[in-house]
């Protein structure tokens, strides 16, 4: 009992703990207090946390390359991309098509492992030529790459399925799964298991459990020799070299990782979506993780998760459900003539609302940078940087000499 | 330091090899092109030339933006090619205040409006352009350099939605005001008009900007800036005035590209800044950045490599060529073609 109440005593003034601890209650409760708060038909905003925990795994990963070494990753998509492609060929009837003729119907389990190895070998081989760069040239490096792949796979034509990509991708299966009042059934014991769409709380549960595991070895790797060397190249590429740090190794092991945790992400997304379309991976996904880790703050895990819900629940709850509460309330208000579009050009508030996704977006970019740069749960070691605070010992003479 | 270290890296056996791979891929593709463009005939090849050259044109315009403010802060300004569709958009917003209309306006009446019509829609866009200098980047001149990247992306985004909730998100039709005829160059081959009025126009920004540049106080102040900023500021030249000047300059050439393109192709839409901003870029470093001849050289290439894939291989695989060119670039020569190595600062 002591030792608990020491653990807490001595955590509880950590935000990092804090905010670990407040998003796993959380994420365990949620699908429960959906459901009850809903009255039973709140299925669809758990698989919308599920979806969002798919940009809560890439923001880790991205969080690692960006936050932790220091090297801006602005194709990040196109490892996401490789992994649903990749899980795409080995689990469904696609290779049959191909000139190949034989399908794969890898399980689950094993894809999603096959998907993170084949993104981080993409990455791999990306930042092995390239990671020598000056760090700007690295960002429009991976920022090519990912215009590319998109692009490389709608036009594979067989190999892909071209423009509307690949359906019909095998779903996890277990050899058993619980059910319970949470999904509105009684107790029990469900042999053979299949995750379909009509069962999201289980895709949620196996997200979370996705995402705890990679907290965990990102965690680890912060702590390691490997991460206090990140975190050296990012300070001073120069002096970490100097001291020994093989830099291309270490950054190409950062740029790697990420890719692996984007690729991981990007197979249990086309599990889940059980369909790939090369559409759905250009730059404004890239764009979107990136800002989900600034947001939260850069090289603070807990932080980049925290960005990740907050983005997401403004960008894919928020903003698409306020077109319609906008009309609502011009109509509430009597304000009916805002909802109809005029010849003026003016398409009706909903359309304004809607339209202004991007205004919003970038306000928030910008906003951050500017207002918050640390982000809203800040990495201790990175606020110093970025707010540009002189040590103590170092500011107190200059106050002297004024 | 930084270079000796990395040179250490990759043994100098490797690194040729690397550079001998590149050069037969060039080859390869040198050789493939000449002959298709050997069976295609001259008049098909003259055409696809001619909309190369108009293309490269307006992508050496906007170009120039990225490179000059590159060369002076560093910085890649992703909202540029956004400003660049801003210019199509303001324009096409200005036409009726001109007295614009399609139609009822044509020949030696179009010089004078379409003049006015540049002057004020550069003018709008360099001010913009300036304005988010001010906002995003002149705070953060002196935050890691990350921070700006991303305020530029953020700031890019404004910049879509701004047009997208003015104008939606669709082709908008631009009035087409230029001659579709086709200017005879001999031996019964032809060169589009447009092309050619959209290559002289260019070239005429291109070398007023370069005679800018070499000639004028400010251009001298804009280079001192770029070779050092601390030394440049001792010897009293106005930093912020000169950056503020660079931005403006470089927007109001990304203006008068908008409203070139929006008279070439006669479409616009919201989002197209996005991608002729990154083919742009592609451009100013292809060329070297930091170099603005450079730039103008790329943007041209590019512009031809563009339509000749176009015209003589799939449609589908242009724009994975051209950023296939920039990764290309980046790995073997990342000064570019002309660039000179600039010290990391």
């Amino acid at each position: 009992m002591t030792t608990v109440r020491n653990f807490v005593r001595s955590n509880v003034r950590n935000p990092n703990a804090v905010a670990y601890f407040l998003m796993a209650v959380g994420a365990l409760f949620f699908p429960a207090v959906v459901q009850f708060a809903t009255g039973g038909s709140g299925d669809y905003l758990v698989g919308l946390a599920a979806d969002g925990g798919i940009y809560m795994l890439m923001a880790i990963g991205l969080n690692v390359v960006v936050g932790f070494a220091g090297l801006l990753d602005l194709g990040y998509a196109a490892f996401f991309a490789i992994g649903s492609y990749t899980y795409a060929l080995v689990a469904s009837n696609h290779l049959g098509v191909t000139p190949i003729g034989h399908s794969l119907h890898v399980p689950f389990w094993i894809a999603l492992f096959i998907g993170m190895f084949v993104a981080a070998t993409a990455g791999a081989l990306l930042g092995a030529p390239t990671l020598r760069l000056r760090g700007d040239y690295l960002a429009i490096v991976t920022l090519g790459f990912g215009e590319i792949v998109p692009r490389v796979f709608r036009n594979a034509g067989i190999w892909t399925g071209g423009v509307p990509g690949i359906s019909a991708l095998d779903v996890p299966t277990l050899p058993g799964w619980v059910q319970g009042p949470w999904v509105g059934q009684d107790f029990g014991w469900v042999p053979d298991f299949r995750f379909t769409s009509a069962n999201l709380t289980a895709y949620y549960m196996l997200m979370i459990i996705l995402i705890a595991f990679v907290v965990i070895l990102v965690h680890n790797l912060y702590n390691s020799r490997l991460g206090r060397a990140w975190m050296a190249v990012r300070e001073d590429e120069t002096a970490a070299a100097a001291s020994g740090v093989n830099t291309v190794s270490v950054k190409l092991l950062a740029f790697s990782i990420g890719a692996a945790t984007s690729g991981f992400a990007g197979a249990f997304y086309g599990a889940k979506l059980s369909y790939v379309s090369s559409e759905n991976f250009g730059f404004i996904v890239s764009v979107t993780v990136l800002a989900m880790v600034v947001l939260g703050g850069m090289g603070n895990i807990p932080g980049a998760m925290l960005g990740a819900i907050v983005l997401y629940f403004i960008l894919f709850w928020l903003l698409p459900n306020a077109p319609g509460q906008m009309q609502g309330l011009a109509s509430s208000l009597g304000l009916d003539w805002l909802n109809q579009s005029n010849p003026n050009g003016w398409p009706g508030i909903g359309e304004v609302v809607s339209r202004s996704k991007y205004v919003i977006f970038g306000l928030i970019l910008v906003g951050i940078m500017l207002l918050r740069p640390q982000g809203l749960l800040p990495s201790q070691i990175r606020k110093q940087e970025l707010t540009h605070e002189e040590p103590e010992a170092l500011a107190a003479p200059r106050q002297l000499q004024a | 330091m930084v270079q000796r270290l990395r040179a250490s890296v990759i043994s100098t056996p490797t690194a040729s090899l690397i550079n001998l791979v590149g050069l037969a891929i060039v080859a390869v593709a040198l050789v493939a092109t000449a002959q298709r463009v050997y069976q295609g005939g001259a008049t098909y090849f003259f055409q696809t030339l001619g909309f190369g050259l108009a293309q490269g044109a307006i992508f050496a315009l906007v170009a120039l933006g990225y490179t000059m403010v590159y060369g002076i802060i560093e910085l890649i300004n992703f909202a540029h090619g956004d400003v660049f569709t801003l210019g199509a958009f303001v324009s096409l917003a200005l036409m009726p205040v001109f007295g614009l209309n399609e139609g009822r306006i044509s020949g030696a009446a179009l010089i004078l409006p379409l003049l006015g019509l540049f002057v004020v829609t550069m003018l709008i866009c360099a001010l913009v352009n300036v304005g988010i200098e001010r906002v995003a980047y002149r705070p953060l001149r002196h935050a890691p350099r990350l921070a700006p990247l991303i305020t530029a992306i953020g700031m890019s985004a404004l910049l879509e939605g701004v047009m997208n909730v003015w104008r939606g998100p669709f082709n908008l039709h631009y009035p087409d005001f230029l001659p579709s005829t086709q200017i005879p160059i001999g031996g019964g081959v032809t060169i589009a008009a447009k092309a050619v009025m959209v290559i002289v126009v260019a070239v005429v920004l291109m070398v007023s900007l370069t005679l800018f540049v070499n000639r004028s106080k400010l251009g001298k102040a804009m280079r001192a800036t770029a070779q050092d900023r601390d030394a440049a500021q001792l010897m009293g030249i106005d930093i912020n005035r000169t950056i503020s000047a660079t931005f403006f300059i470089g927007a109001a050439l990304a203006g008068a590209a908008g409203i070139i393109y929006g008279l070439y192709y006669n479409s616009v839409q919201a989002f197209d800044g996005f991608q002729y901003g990154l083919y742009a870029f592609t451009a100013a470093v292809f060329g070297g950045i930091g170099n603005i001849p450079g730039a103008a050289l790329g943007g041209i290439l590019i512009g031809v490599i563009y339509s000749i894939s176009d015209g003589y291989f799939t449609v589908s695989w242009t724009q994975v060529l051209v950023f296939a060119i920039l990764i290309f670039v980046l790995v073997f020569r990342p000064t570019g073609l002309l660039g000179m190595r600039v010290p990391e600062k």
